[in-house]
């Protein structure tokens, strides 16, 4: 249980960065702090212990072994790509924010108000 | 064999969207009709399918059966609720489709729009018609990413600067909702919505506040994706600076799939409605309601000013339902929960409408005058007879004047509330619209009276953008011919059946 | 970069290259599969571009053909999933085609097919992705 606290304590963590930062390259990091969180979080639950990996080739092994859940091991790797899309997206952004306003700081970048 | 229609809302618009680079080798200008083709082939079969399809249908994808009633594969699940959201998700995509044919000329990279249209169109149909939680989620984030990507379309500034802070909220609001999944697997050990519903419903999940903290986590995401208002930073940069087709999909349909349906479908399904949870959602359409509509007074960039009446709308939309849930909570008269849903869905479908003609107006006026600035226009009603008359009908509708279809959905939330016993709020809703009146009115006398501010001529839109600026405006009037219980039958009180039996969607779908 | 850095890269590529292969086609027997091959996939071209630099490769042909790719693997797939519609069956990714020995690397009907084209579709949208974000300079001076 106390494994589980220390994922969410790190899912703050990633949060808090994000509200402080005022560089963008470290929101993009923190926002992949609060990913990864998440992921951990996922893999934990599938554990079952004393499971063996679940690539089982004959139908014996089954009646005598626990195997580790292996959905949410398939949520993390669809997760990961998603991730993989969201930070290619924001590192695009902000190379194009770099080039037009000259700045990586998130305060000077607010053109649009209200 | 009326179970495959459903593939074709998810796979017909993949299909564009990959092809369409390699068509755009051969042909530029087939790329824009094609689309328009493609989202009238789907709007097509959304209608027929109000009428052929049965009242509940699954799909069971790639053949795997549930094994001993657990299920093992993906549920695509379409029942009144769905086939009411693809209605509307489909027909607004095409009168977009048919308006960016002229619109999006004017922006270099025009080839990059399409795909990333069809991309959007084909998320927002995965989340209408997904059957479990996961794939929700995973389509949930196609529409986001190609929405980030659309609004950052023409690359100035103020766009992408836009852009990058919708996609900062954007994404932390997923990652909440993934947490939020991760915690009911953890609890229930099983994706499907309708198998989760009963697990919860026969009581195996021993621990209640681990339940009420996953569900608080889904507030907060699905609170930003609605743009509800301690969340609604994004919404006024976001849809003001995207191109006008962009704008009226989004407020017009992506903050209600990815807000107001996912959270009716989780809160309302898949958990049971109770008391809780219905004040936090009343309370929050309140407050969105007033600080809304307080918000636009101020504003003289006009698609900011429609997008702060976006948040206000969707805060009417947020109270009825809490309202309905509270009366459905505490066991209250069924007649009345039945008239507040009607009355929410209705409204929601009818905003859909009235605010994406208002955007696809305002993206008119900017065709033709290249500012939407309110202080530099004036005396359009000269050049622009039939823009003036569409957003006409649109901001009257919006203000809910009779008959335009925006007076009954207001007149009956503000009914609902009363017969419910909250007088405050039906209070807040009238003089929210009131306040809502004058905002329209200030937009059509600055717009198209008064003196000209630019000087050069103006000409009317092109052909494409008149018909849609006309088709949407005479969806406006007879979408008000829903109030009469011959056409509410087929279109409404299905939608409202599957909410008011909350958890029988389980029994229904969890099929052989 | 230096001399060293290329050879070692252009050796490293090619068996950076073979493993991603391997991953890739034994995804229905190994742990792997389309994604973690693909990403292996794309990971040698990278390599490869980043130690020969910009003078050497020409970024905007490689960018075109590269989007060629990914847009004809996806449309592979998609068609491979529909196909099973006009087989006879009702479902959209049926597995249809015939399942051997568990174990055996011709086995499991579709699935290699599958791992195959979307190992293609990763490699080529992380490369596409690369040469879109180092030919911006270029774009805009």
């Amino acid at each position: 249980m106390t494994l589980y606290i220390l994922c969410f304590i790190l899912f703050l963590v990633g949060i808090y960065g994000l509200v402080i930062s005022r560089n963008i390259i470290k929101m993009v990091i923190s926002l992949t702090i609060v990913e990864i969180s998440i992921f951990l979080m996922l893999i934990m639950i599938g554990y079952i212990s004393g499971g063996i990996a679940p690539v089982v080739f004959d139908q014996q092994i089954l009646d005598n072994q626990a195997v580790v859940d292996p959905l949410p091991q398939t949520m993390v790797l669809t997760a990961i790509v998603i991730a993989l899309a969201t930070n290619s997206m924001l590192l695009t952004m902000a190379i194009r924010l770099y080039k037009k306003y000259g700045t990586f700081d998130i305060h000077e970048i607010s053109k649009l108000k209200g | 064999m009326e179970d495959k229609t459903l593939i074709f809302f998810i796979v017909l618009p993949f299909l564009a969207a990959f092809s369409l680079p390699l068509i755009g080798l051969v042909s530029e200008k087939a790329e824009s009709y094609i689309v328009a083709i493609i989202s009238l082939i789907l709007m097509v079969l959304s209608v027929s399918s109000l009428f052929n399809l049965a009242e509940s249908t699954v799909y069971v994808v790639g053949g795997w059966y549930p094994v001993e009633k657990i299920p093992i594969g993906i549920h695509l699940v379409s029942d009144g609720l769905s086939k009411l959201m693809l209605l509307i998700v489909n027909t607004l995509a095409f009168f977009c489709a048919v308006f960016a044919i002229d619109y999006i000329k004017k922006y270099t990279g025009q080839k990059y729009f399409y795909t990333l249209f069809c991309l959007q169109l084909a998320g927002l149909n995965g989340v209408v018609l997904a059957g479990d939680m996961f794939n929700l989620f995973v389509f949930m984030e196609v529409a986001s990413k190609a929405s980030y990507a659309l609004v950052a379309f023409g690359v100035r500034r103020t766009e992408i600067e836009a852009s990058f802070k919708y996609q900062v909220l954007g994404g932390l609001a997923s990652l909440f909702m993934l947490f939020a999944i991760t915690m009911l697997y953890w609890m229930t050990s099983t994706l499907n919505m309708a198998d989760m519903s009963l697990v919860l419903s026969k009581g195996l999940v021993e621990n209640g506040n681990a339940l009420r903290f996953a569900q608080l986590f889904l507030i907060a995401g699905v609170g930003i994706k609605a743009a509800m208002i301690p969340f609604h930073a994004w919404l006024p940069d976001a849809h003001s600076s995207a191109p006008s087709p962009v704008s009226a999909m989004l407020s017009g349909v992506v903050i209600k799939v990815l807000g107001i349906y996912v959270l009716l479908r989780l809160f309302i399904n898949v958990f049971e409605p109770d008391i809780f949870i219905s004040n936090v959602f009343a309370v929050l359409g309140g407050i969105s309601m007033t600080a809304g509509v307080f918000l636009a007074i101020g504003a003289w960039d006009l698609k900011r000013l429609l997008a702060y009446h976006s948040i206000s709308q969707m805060g009417y939309v947020m109270m009825g339902i809490g309202i309905g849930m509270g009366i459905l909570a505490s066991a209250g008269p069924s007649a009345t929960v039945a008239l507040t849903f009607t009355a929410a869905l209705f409204h929601m479908i009818n905003h859909a409408v009235f605010k994406g003609l208002l955007f696809l107006s305002a993206g008119s006026i900017e065709h033709a005058t290249g500012t939407v600035n309110l202080k530099g226009m004036g005396g359009l009603a000269k050049y622009m007879p039939l823009t003036m008359a569409t957003s006409f009908v649109a901001s009257m509708a919006i203000a809910g004047i009779p008959p335009f279809n925006g007076f009954f959905s207001k007149f009956a939330i503000i009914v609902a509330a009363i017969q419910g016993g909250y007088h405050f709020r039906a209070a807040l809703g009238f003089i929210v619209g009131i306040i809502t009146l004058a905002s329209f009115l200030k937009f059509q006398r600055y717009a198209f009276f008064g003196k000209p501010q630019y000087d050069f001529s103006i000409k009317e839109s092109p052909f494409f953008i008149k018909f849609s600026l006309v088709s949407l405006a005479v969806l406006c009037l007879a979408m008000s011919l829903l109030i009469f219980s011959s056409i509410r039958e087929i279109v409404l009180d299905p939608a409202v059946n599957t909410l008011l039996e909350t958890t029988g969607y389980a029994i229904k779908n969890l099929q052989p | 970069m230096s001399v060293i850095v290329r050879k070692i890269a252009q050796l490293l590529s090619a068996m950076i290259f073979v493993f991603g292969m391997y991953i890739v086609t034994h995804g229905h027997i190994l742990p792997g599969g389309g994604f973690s091959g693909g990403v292996l996939l794309a990971s040698a071209f990278i390599v490869l571009s980043l130690a020969q630099g910009k003078d050497h490769i020409q970024l905007k042909r490689q960018k075109k053909i590269t989007s060629l790719y990914e847009s004809l693997s996806i449309l592979l797939v998609l068609l491979l999933g529909i196909s099973g519609l006009f087989a006879g069956s009702l479902f959209l990714f049926n597995n249809y085609l015939p399942k051997g020995q568990p174990g055996e690397l011709l086995s499991a009907g579709n699935i290699p097919i599958y791992n195959i084209l979307i190992g293609v579709k990763v490699a080529a949208t992380l490369f596409a992705i690369f040469l879109a974000l180092t030919t911006y300079k270029e774009e805009i001076s």
